[in-house]
């Protein structure tokens, strides 16, 4: 097991937030965590590699405790994409780099460049490698992020709403390149979508949220009309297009 | 894939990060160019003064073998007074880099936190009130503090309170650069007042006397204030180079540089209080000494980027070379009076600020 998160919760000192949420993770998954705004999703993420500290439960990274490893130690299993970029004043390949921080003693060296060669391969930013990164579109900052997580070589990855800015071929392309990515490099992603004919079509897995408590978890079996009408309070049908799942609200 | 010809061609993978090899190659030897720069303007300015001396007099009294006066203006005015620019130049520059980057804001310095005015309030209240500043008044109309120690000393003391204030009131916050801007805003204008009350019961001379000790004036050290400047400022670069990553990966937001491994509330902690302590010396030392900080890190940002790996030395080299030509200018300008370099670099500084300000912060 990759990632196994049980009895999670979290409170702001005015409202709870998460309530005992459990979910396990295995290599090559793609669990998309649903739910409307507000549900608790990025705060789930950043509650498994600690950017905010949960009030209770457990997560486990690779069967050992988040908790007792080092801000350093975590950096090196788990990836995180934030939802929003700062895009400072640096080249791709240098954005990229900075994913080799948690492996890099005093200066980065030789392997750590190949490997951020590769991340940028991987996600056919080589092009870019010298443009200054304020200088890209959304669809390729986004692509950059993603890229540094994979330079950080994770057994996890954690990205945060990663398609939401994008345009349909951009949205399209990075969903595409995480579902490969887990596949080929057997890393666990856990992405929060809000496009549910997004996750649908990408995700194995699938967690939803209502008021911070699991509605539902597991295969594409649990996505159904129903419980779709409950989490978001619109009513659905779904239909298959040309091979693919469409949610339709009706 | 990549991964399947990384194995099968280790030396063409490595190949293809020729391209970034070579650009960080332009990044050293801008470094490079900036070390040779310093020593240059070095040069220039051992020769540069009332005294005229040529080349062979400066060297022949740099290896002790000059005529006595000669040997008195290198070894006792001139080189600690190049030196202290280097030194001072760059900590402030530094000090002003790192602030920038903690407090995510391009136009932070060391005077933002409110440091520069601590430190006049207590050289104020040590001339005025604990009457360091019982002036004497020469037949040759110049001005003298009689116990500068006491004034260093209470600048001091006033410049770390500051900080200690701002770092106990950010604390409370988790160290939010929103907060502690707010709080440097609010002790600036506390410790103006504070010198406004001072100085409003105070004698016409100490009034003089404030007013000398704050135009900052790079004349002022001995040796010994040179060690214990370059002393602080070596440890500082120190701790800055190593935490070059840190600050590399706080540029690209909080949530990422936590995700990368950062400690950000303890880094942003330890670093201000770093840039801040000297800062405070250097202040304390010289005067107030504007715009070095702000400017220095800016101008150099443009030409070397914001990889803080080359941006920390450079921004160092630069404040080093700002103050060494000001200080040149400052010396030579109606020469031979001695303009105070505090107003050299804000005069200076002030119009390459607002230049800077109008071009926005686009990359040239």
């Amino acid at each position: 097991m990759m990632l196994s998160v049980a009895g999670l919760s979290f409170s702001y000192p005015s409202r709870p937030v998460l309530r005992d949420v459990d979910f396990d993770l295995s290599a090559g998954d793609f669990l998309a965590v649903l739910g409307v705004n507000g549900a608790g999703k990025s705060t789930l993420l950043k509650c498994v590699n600690r950017i905010l500290n949960p009030g209770a439960g457990v997560v486990l990274v690779q069967g050992e405790p988040a908790a007792r490893l080092s801000r350093r130690e975590l950096a090196r299993r788990i990836g995180y994409v934030a939802q929003r970029q700062a895009t400072g004043g640096t080249t791709v390949f240098d954005a990229v780099l900075l994913g080799r921080k948690p492996h890099i003693q005093w200066e980065a060296s030789r392997k750590d460049l190949e490997v951020v060669q590769r991340a940028l391969e991987t996600l056919e930013l080589e092009e870019y490698a010298l443009r200054y990164t304020d200088e890209l579109s959304g669809g390729e900052q986004q692509k950059v992020v993603i890229a540094r997580a994979l330079a950080q070589e994770p057994r996890v990855l954690l990205l945060d709403e990663p398609t939401s800015s994008l345009d349909l071929k951009n949205q399209l392309e990075v969903a595409r390149i995480i579902r490969r990515v887990a596949t080929q490099q057997r890393i666990g992603a856990v992405v929060s979508v809000h496009d549910l004919n997004l996750a649908i079509r990408f995700a194995n897995k699938f967690l939803l949220l209502k008021d911070g408590e699991v509605f539902a978890a597991g295969g594409l079996e649990v996505m159904t009309p129903e419980t779709i009408e409950s989490v978001y309070s619109v009513p659905v049908a779904i239909q298959r297009f040309a091979g693919v799942p469409v949610v339709v609200p009706v | 894939m990549g991964t399947a010809k990384l194995v099968a061609d280790p030396a063409g993978e490595r190949a293809k990060t020729d391209p970034y090899r070579k650009f960080t190659g332009r990044k050293k030897a801008i470094l490079a160019a900036l070390v040779l720069l310093v020593f240059l303007m070095a040069i220039v300015a051992l020769h540069a003064g009332a005294m005229n001396l040529d080349p062979r007099q400066v060297l022949r009294s740099i290896l002790g073998d000059g005529g006595q006066v000669s040997g008195v203006v290198i070894w006792r005015i001139r080189l600690p007074r190049i030196l202290a620019a280097i030194v001072a130049g760059a900590g402030l520059s530094v000090a002003g880099c790192v602030i920038q980057n903690n407090l995510r804001n391009p136009l932070a310095a060391p005077s933002t936190l409110g440091i520069s005015s601590a430190a006049a309030f207590g050289a104020n209240l040590a001339i005025i009130v604990f009457g360091a500043g019982a002036v004497q008044v020469s037949n040759t109309e110049t001005i003298t503090i009689n116990s500068p120690y006491l004034v260093t000393v209470c600048a001091f003391a006033s410049a770390m309170l500051a900080a200690v204030v701002i770092l106990l009131l950010a604390r409370i916050r988790g160290f939010s650069p929103e907060a502690m801007v707010l709080a440097g805003v609010a002790l600036n204008s506390l410790f103006h007042a504070g010198t406004i009350l001072v100085q409003y019961s105070a004698e016409d001379l100490q009034i003089a006397a404030v007013v000398f000790w704050t135009f900052g004036d790079l004349g002022r050290v001995s040796w010994r204030e040179v060690a214990i400047l370059a002393g602080l400022t070596a440890m500082a670069l120190g701790y800055f180079t190593f935490r070059r990553w840190d600050y590399n990966a706080l540029d690209s937001g909080e949530e990422t540089a936590k995700s990368l491994g950062v400690h950000v509330e303890r880094i942003r902690q330890q670093g201000m209080l770093v840039a801040c302590l000297i800062t405070a010396v250097a202040v304390s030392f010289l005067g107030i000494i504007g715009f070095i900080g702000l400017v220095g890190p800016q101008i150099i940002r443009r030409v070397i980027g914001g990889d803080h790996r080359y941006l920390i030395p450079a921004s160092a080299l630069t404040g080093s070379l700002l103050l060494l030509v000001s200080d040149t200018l400052a010396r030579t300008m109606v020469s031979p009076v001695v303009l105070p370099v505090g107003a050299i670099t804000s005069f200076f500084g002030a119009p390459l600020f607002l230049y800077l300000l109008v071009r926005g912060y686009r990359r040239s």
